[in-house]
This record gives C-alpha cells, structure tokens and sequence, in this order.
C-alpha cells in the first residue's frame, strides 16, 4: 500500500487525463491500468490525507487568528485597559462603523495614490526594461540612477519632494513610485535576459525582428519574473504611499489614511488610529492577494510556479 | 582517408571550405575543416563529446561565424526558412502551444493563423502529433517534445535539415521509433540532412555517409560511405552488412580518438 505522495505508478509519461484524453494513446491506456492496480487500495486514503490537509490549511490560521483577537479582547476587558492605551477589537470594529465617513474618504485617496504609483511604475519599469535589454548602453547609462533612487531612503527624500513639488498628491505619487519602481524594472530586465539561449538562435535563424523577438520571445519569458516583481511593487507602493503621508502630513478632505494615524494621535483618538491601521493592513493583504491570483491566472498554464504537480 | 562522393551525385547544397573556428576564450573548435553535403544527402557528423560537431553544424546554419574559410552555397544564400534547425534540447516556447509552436517559424515570416493552418497540421501528421495541436509541451513527454521539435524545422519546407544529436536524451526503444520515423520521412521526400550523433549504431542505420570528426582541433578524420539500400528496418539492423559497417565506423571512430590522444602526449 502507498500512500505517500510519491507514487510509482505515476511515474513521468504523459498524465492520461490531460495530455492524451479523448485521444487516447496506447500509452495513456498503459499507465492508468497501472495507475488502478498499483493504487487500488491507495486512492481512499490518500484522497482522505488531501481533504484533511486542505481543511486544515483554512482552518488553522483561521483557528490562531481568532484565539489571538479573543484573547486581546478578554485581555483588555478583564485588566480594564482604558481605550486610550489599547482599544479592545470590538471597539475597534465599533469606530471602523462609526467613522466609516472619515476613514473611507480617506482610504479611497490612499488607494487612488497607491494605484497611480504603481501604474506609472509599471509603465516606467517596463518601459525601461525593455530599452535596457536593446541597448546595452541606455543600460549602463541609466542604472546608477534606478539604484540610486533605490538604495536612498524614501523618508529620507520625501520632505525634499514635497519642497520641490507644488501639488502634494503629485509629491506623493512620486514618492510611492520611487519605491514601487526598482523592483518591476530589476525583474523585468532580469525576465527579459533570460529567454532561452537556443530559444534566441531559433529566432536569430529565422530572421525575427527586434521587435519579433521581443513580442514573441522576451516579454512572454519575462511574464513570471515581471509578475514577481508586481506583487512586491503592490506592497512598497502602499507603504510609499503612506510613508509619503507621514512626511506630507496635509490636512484637509483630500487626506490618506497615514493623515487620520497622526490625527488621531494628537487627539488620543486610539481606538480611531487601530481601525485606519486596520485598513491599510487589510489593503496590503488585498493587495498582495489580488497579484497573487493575477499572477496564477496568467501562469497557470505554462510555469513551473504556477503549475500543480501530478505525478 | 576514403574520398566518398556525394550519395545523388546531383550537386551539393552547401560546402564547408577550410574552416576554422576560435572562440575568443582561446578555444579552437574547428581547423581545416571541409565537408560538401549534397542534395538528398543523409550524412551523419559523429565525433567524440567536445570534437567541433554543434560548432559545425551552427556554422551552416549561419548561428555562429567562421574565423577561417567560408561557408558556399552553390545555389545562392539560404533564404528565410531554408534551413531547419533541430537541437539537441525540444527547445520549444512553455508558453505556447503545440500549434503556436510549429507557427512559429512561419509566423515570424509574416503568416497569419488561419493560412498556416493547413501546413502546422500537415507537419504535425508527419510526426504523428496530429491530435495534440492544442496540448501545451509541459503536458508532453519527452520523444513527443522531440517530434514538435521536429514538425517546427519541417514546416517551412526547408531545403536542408540540420539535427543536433536530437535523440541523445531518449531512451532507446523512443530513439529507435524516432529514427525509424525519421527514416521513413526522408524516403518519401528525399530531404538533405545533417545529423550529428555520438552513437555509431544511430549513424549507421539513418545516414548514406557517416563522417567522422577528430577532436581538438575539431576536424574531418574519415568518410565513410553506406549504400545499404532503402527502405531499413528492423531486417537492416540485423544484418551482416549493418554489424560490418558499425564495426567499419567504430574503428574510424576509435582512430580518430587516438589520433588525438597521441597528438596530446606529443604536445605535452
Ligand atoms: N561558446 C563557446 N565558447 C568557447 N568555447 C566553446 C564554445 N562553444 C563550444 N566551445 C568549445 O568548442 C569545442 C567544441 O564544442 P562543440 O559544442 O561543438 O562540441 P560537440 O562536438 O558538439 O560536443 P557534444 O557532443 O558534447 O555536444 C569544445 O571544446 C568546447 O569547449
Ligand atoms: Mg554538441
């Protein structure tokens, strides 16, 4: 009996199910009677072993998460924590209602900043990743400068752009795209370099156009690795964002979520500061989810990554 | 060193002339090296692991530049789609699709999807793929990889095939069906074709001239011609005539080794 994932029948040859089908090949024939006599007694408790670790996988963070947010509630009701020092959840939820007019005002303009950063990033990034890959001198010239801009702190440089720039939503954009750029024009450029050697001559061979090669080769063999940097890219650009807000700190209508955390810490409005940081942490998660899926959908069909193994 | 003549006798579709490669590490892959290959040739370029063979195949191709010598083409430069290139590895697009694969060299030169539809399928018959245009490579095995590998080379109709040890990675019984397809393309359409090998059994059952290359420097040890007649098969692989001419290239095979290795202690 086997019920270890490594099963011998499976072996290499072609997976009848998707590969072979309707066709039905000799081969495929071949391997799922051996599939069926090698696994007779298998398949129940393996396929029992997979539900269970399915569940689990939900139900386990689910399970800590929900102990750990009980916990601080009944911490905080039995110690008599005033709210001013740590608001219990339930408060937190309660003000995340009641303020929903404030706070959401001001997640829509941190997320209208967030994404405009990262779009200019994206087009930026790859735009330039893709004059680097043609010429390697564009390359040696401009990189110093991605890096720059990279390694410099960004709280270090906001309080100098939001001299030199008027308007501050546009200081602000900059400042997230600073740092939601690097890591879609490293990616990008690594992505575009590592189309296959022979991949290349074939095209070389066939007389492909630069801009053939590219379409057809580079940017396809770049998708994983631009995805990868996608997902980072997300994230920094929140926290641009936010950090950006902190260094801008503008009042007014127009203000971010980072804007309401320095408010509500003049005022001692804690329970009012958690639920704006509860916000920007579930728009990060958001976030990185959506690239995540993106990122699946896109490679699910080719990429080692985004590939489900069936051995 | 036997002079063989080319197997048609009806001209040669491109010449190898003195031609040496350095690589600018230093390495010299190539010296002197001269090979005609005619039309309808089968020639097999066999050689130890490291002797120059990819080196002078990618040469023909136009991949790689010669430092010596050149390169003839008695009928005019390869256009476009001339030549068929197959290497080593299935070298296929993961993105892609067993279709979009095959298109591949026929869409670079400008061909639409719905006028290439014909001539994918008809590559994909001929290498037994035809129900698998839509199955992306990941989805097939390794001789099937091979076989999109090979469809792709064919679809443009090129005038002459160029096989980089294509077969190496399979194990026998897929190696075997492979060559005996591969056989039984080139007697229905008598295409030229370079086959590079390290195996003397595979050079003798495909080609009508097995030459083979002395390494370091790569070079052109011995012709060997092999006018076993058409169409092999199984008989042919058991036959006397087979076993002597393995044996004729083996020896070549081993002499051109010794060659190289007394040339070694000489310099040493
Ligand atoms: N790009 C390169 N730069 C430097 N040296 C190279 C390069 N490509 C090949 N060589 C050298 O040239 C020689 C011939 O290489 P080549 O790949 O043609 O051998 P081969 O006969 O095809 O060997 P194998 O059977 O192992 O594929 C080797 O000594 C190799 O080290
Ligand atoms: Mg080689």
């Amino acid at each position: 009996m086997n019920v270890s994932p490594t099963d011998p029948a499976g072996g290499t040859g072609p997976r009848p199910a998707e590969a072979a089908g309707s066709r039905s090949s000799k081969a495929g024939n071949m391997t799922s009677a051996l599939e069926e006599t090698a696994l007779k007694s298998g398949p129940d408790l393996r396929a029992a072993a997979e539900r269970r670790d399915r569940w689990l996988r939900i139900i386990l963070p689910v399970v800590i998460l929900t102990s750990a947010i009980l916990g601080w509630e009944a911490l905080v009701r039995i110690q008599e924590i005033p709210h001013y020092i740590l608001p219990a959840p339930s408060l937190i939820m309660e003000t995340l209602v009641k303020d929903w007019a404030v706070l959401s005002g001001s997640l829509i303009t941190t997320l209208q900043i967030t994404f405009a950063a990262l779009a200019v990033a994206v087009a930026g990034g790859v735009g330039l990743a893709v004059l680097f890959t043609q010429s390697k001198w564009v390359e040696i010239s401009f990189f110093p400068f991605a890096v720059i801009l990279q390694v410099t702190p960004i709280i270090a440089i906001a309080p100098l752009i939001l001299i030199y720039v008027d308007s501050i939503p546009v200081a602000l954009l900059i400042c997230a795209w600073i740092v939601a750029f690097f890591p879609i024009l490293s990616n990008t450029t690594l992505g575009l370099n590592s189309a296959d050697h022979n991949l290349r001559n074939l095209f070389q061979l066939y007389g492909a156009s630069r801009w053939q090669t590219l379409w057809h080769l580079q940017l396809p063999a770049a998708m994983p690795y631009f995805l990868g940097g996608l997902k980072i890219a997300g994230g920094l650009a929140l926290i641009g964002a936010i950090v950006a807000e902190f260094a801008a700190g503008s009042a007014g209508r127009g203000a971010g979520l980072a804007y309401r955390i320095l408010e509500s810490g003049y005022r001692l409005n804690i329970p009012r500061m958690f639920a704006a940081l509860l916000l920007i942490s579930v728009t990060g998660i958001l976030i990185f989810l959506t690239f995540s899926l993106l990122s699946h959908l896109m490679l699910r069909k080719w990429h080692e990554s985004a590939i489900k193994r069936e051995n | 060193m036997a002079e063989v003549k080319t197997a048609q006798g009806n001209g040669n579709v491109v010449s190898l002339r003195h031609v040496s490669k350095r690589f600018s590490n230093g390495t010299l892959a190539l010296q002197d090296m001269s090979l005609d290959i005619g039309k309808g040739d089968f020639v097999s370029l066999l050689g130890p692991s490291g002797c120059g063979k990819s080196t002078a195949l990618r040469i023909i191709a136009g991949l790689g530049d010669t430092t010596e010598g050149q390169v003839h083409w008695p009928d005019g430069k390869p256009e476009r789609g001339d030549i068929g290139f197959v290497f080593q590895e299935p070298t296929l697009m993961p993105w892609a699709n067993v279709f979009e694969n095959v298109w591949l060299p026929r869409r670079l030169d400008g061909a639409s999807k719905s006028t290439v539809r014909d001539e994918v399928s008809e590559a994909l018959e001929m290498v037994g793929l035809g129900g698998f245009a839509a199955a992306y490579p990941r989805e097939l095995s390794g001789g099937m990889k091979m076989r999109v590998s090979i469809a792709r080379a064919l679809v443009t109709k090129p005038k002459i095939l160029l096989m980089d040890e294509p077969f190496a990675a399979l194990d026998e019984i897929t190696r075997f069906k492979l060559n005996d397809d591969l056989l039984h393309l080139w007697e229905a359409h008598h295409w030229t074709v370079v086959f590079v090998t390290h195996s003397v059994f595979e050079s003798v059952y495909l080609s009508n001239r097995i030459v083979v290359m002395a390494a370091r420097p790569g070079r052109v040890a011995q012709q060997l011609g092999n006018d076993a007649p058409h169409p092999r098969g199984d008989g042919f692989r058991t036959s006397e005539d087979y076993a002597h001419l393995c044996r004729n290239a083996s020896d070549a095979l081993h002499a051109a080794m010794d060659e190289h290795t007394t040339r070694a202690e000489v310099t040493a």
